[in-house]
């Protein structure tokens, strides 16, 4: 082979290169990451303050007003959608590990699920868009429809990591449990579901984590407002990340005061994301039996 | 005594219908969805595809008006995929193979994290601190290397341009990538390590000879899925891009073509009667073109997976 004829110092300058060159990667790869966390900080804290919790926009121009308003809408529609995902998207898990096994209908949902992974969130948004104005007519705009949108992004991510958790189960507790001549779905509800629901848990918050900041399909569908509103079946619903992006891309005159609440509102999504990201790892690490690697 | 006679599967009753029944419903649901998806799609794009120019508000036809912007969404995310590879194999194999073991989980920890930033804030960074620093790299590009069509120029003022947004969507898809990657260069059977190791190769050739050889399909259903997420991605690209629409391989300078997504988001507010069908019918182009992406990707995976048993 070639590096039998390659000098010694040769290989040893190219094996140097290489380290250099991945923990450069590495290092470069940080960069942004700690780049986004200090803008979004140094610009975003200055923003925030008791008022800008407890305000909304409501016939706010200039400076002053809040994300009361969005926190609401955001709250609302991220509980709607996991109220929507939670069930389906772990009983389908279930299905795939425990009713599932050696089907065609179970390889074909895994592999659909793994491809719905893969759905732009602004195709979900059009899909909700395009679901409600079959009912409801042309320029539908409802929290609920954002958290269908949602939804569709959200059940993927939560069937696979339950999958993975119900997997982790060690089949001589289903196999105990049938012994005794308990029927599987209560060997399911009582054996199977409590030894996975650390990871359960860790998996849905993390669902939640990643459809909570989710911009593209609430622009689209559930809009924007500058009040409060509590009903999701009803008008325009103001959501975090919309807010966010609304507030930057038609800041008004002056930009100044607008352009200061977008940076708020992203340090308060950032840090909402981050606490579930914390939570979630919490969780995995606290109530986990040690078959977690 | 009594015989008791025992079945081979566990008892069967009506609590066990149900539940059956219901996880099974919950599975077919999500076959639902999806096929869902493609129908109210395709039910209300129709019209906007069959839509006269003089009806919707771009004045074009279907294709006429869509085709920049498939040109756009590939262009955009090309250049994120070339930045992005290397770079994640980079990280993958640093914390994979290069990095101390008791630190490795912890840095891939900070990878995963930038997978959790919502896009809205990626595109509030990238107008607010990466477009404004990249306007003299773009300048120095346009001095020295304007030769290429690529950086022809006249470099923008702003540098929100296609780049600055390749840049963005490379970092937005880094934390997938370098995690297929991780995992497919852990999965290495450590036999072939140590023998390259035995046989005197530097750490650097065991990579080449033992790591990337085995994970090479890895790479490649990485880096299509990271492709899948950069020609969907919609925030970032709406927030950061300048965009008029063009056809152009000018990558610095103020006239950029668009992507699918990012016309959706920008256009749909306004949009009204056989406008919002035809973006709708653009959002269909984009599901069909991610769908086709995250197929094979998924394919390449699985294929793997019923491989990796025979050469571990």
């Amino acid at each position: 082979m070639s590096i039998l004829h390659t000098p010694m110092w040769r290989r040893r300058a190219v094996d140097r290169l290489a380290t250099v060159l991945v923990t450069g990667a590495f290092v470069l790869a940080l960069f942004p990451l700690f780049s986004i966390l200090w803008t979004v900080v140094s610009k975003g804290a200055p923003a925030l303050s008791p008022e800008f919790f407890t305000y909304s926009m409501r016939n706010v121009v200039g400076e002053g007003g809040g994300i009361y308003h969005a926190l609401v809408g955001t709250l609302l529609v991220t509980a709607a959608a996991t109220v929507i995902s939670v069930p389906i998207g772990l009983l389908t898990a279930i299905f795939l590990v425990e009713y599932g096994e050696g089907r065609r209908l179970a390889r074909w949902i895994r592999f659909l699920v793994d491809v719905m992974t893969g759905i732009p969130s602004i195709v979900a948004g059009l899909f909700a868009y395009a679901l409600f104005v079959v009912f409801f007519g042309e320029g539908v705009r409802m929290g609920f429809g954002g958290a269908v949108a949602l939804s569709v992004l959200m059940i993927p991510v939560v069937v696979r990591s339950c999958e993975e958790m119900l997997k982790l189960v060690p089949n001589e507790l289903r196999e105990a449990a049938y012994a005794l001549g308990v029927p599987k779905w209560r060997t399911v509800l009582k054996v199977v579901l409590p030894t996975s629901i650390a990871g359960i848990v860790t998996g849905i918050t993390l669902a939640i984590a990643r459809v909570i900041g989710e911009t593209a399909p609430l622009l689209v569908i559930a809009g924007l407002s500058d009040s409060v509103n509590f009903d999701l079946f009803h008008d325009r619903m103001a959501t975090l990340p919309v807010f966010a992006y609304s507030a930057v891309s038609s800041p008004g005159v002056p930009p100044g005061p607008s352009i200061d609440r977008a940076w708020g509102a992203a340090l308060v999504l950032l840090l909402i994301v981050m606490l579930l990201n914390l939570v979630a790892r919490l969780v995995s690490h606290l109530f986990s039996p040690k078959s977690e690697r | 005594m009594t015989v008791v006679e025992v079945s081979r599967h566990p008892v069967r009753r009506l609590g066990d219908r149900v539940f059956a029944g219901a996880s099974t419903g919950a599975a077919i649901t999500i076959l639902a969805t999806l096929a869902g998806v493609a129908i109210f799609l395709t039910v209300e794009g129709v019209p906007g595809i069959l839509a006269s120019p003089d009806e919707v508000k771009s004045g074009e036809s279907f294709l006429p008006y869509v085709g920049p912007l498939v040109f756009g969404t590939l262009l955009a995310a090309a250049i994120a995929l070339v930045i992005a590879v290397p770079v994640s194999i980079g990280v993958a194999l640093f914390i994979s193979h290069y990095a101390p073991r008791r630190l490795a989980a912890v840095m891939g920890y900070l990878i995963d994290l930038l997978a959790a930033v919502p896009s809205v804030v990626y595109g509030l960074w990238g107008i607010g601190f990466l477009a404004g620093k990249l306007v003299a790299p773009y300048g120095w590009l346009e001095e020295h290397l304007g030769f290429l069509p690529f950086f022809a120029g006249p470099a923008s003022a702003t540098g929100r341009t296609i780049l600055t947004v390749g840049i963005v969507l490379a970092v937005m898809i880094l934390p997938i990538m370098t995690a297929i990657c991780r995992e497919v260069f852990l999965q290495t059977p450590r036999l072939h390590e140590e023998a390259a190791l035995a046989l005197g190769a530097t750490r650097w050739e065991m990579a080449r000879l033992a790591v990337f050889p085995h994970a090479r399909s890895g790479i490649i259903s990485g880096a299509m899925l990271g492709l899948g997420r950069a020609l969907g991605e919609t925030m970032a690209v709406a927030m950061v891009l300048s965009a008029s629409g063009v056809v152009s391989w000018n990558l610095i300078s103020s006239t950029n073509p668009s992507t699918i997504a990012a016309n959706i988001a920008l256009s749909f507010k306004e949009a009204s009667g056989l406008t919002v069908n035809a973006l709708v019918a653009s959002g269909l182009v984009l599901f069909v073109i991610t769908f086709v992406v995250n197929v094979a990707a998924r394919l390449v995976v699985d294929r793997r997976k019923d491989f990796s048993g025979a050469d571990a």
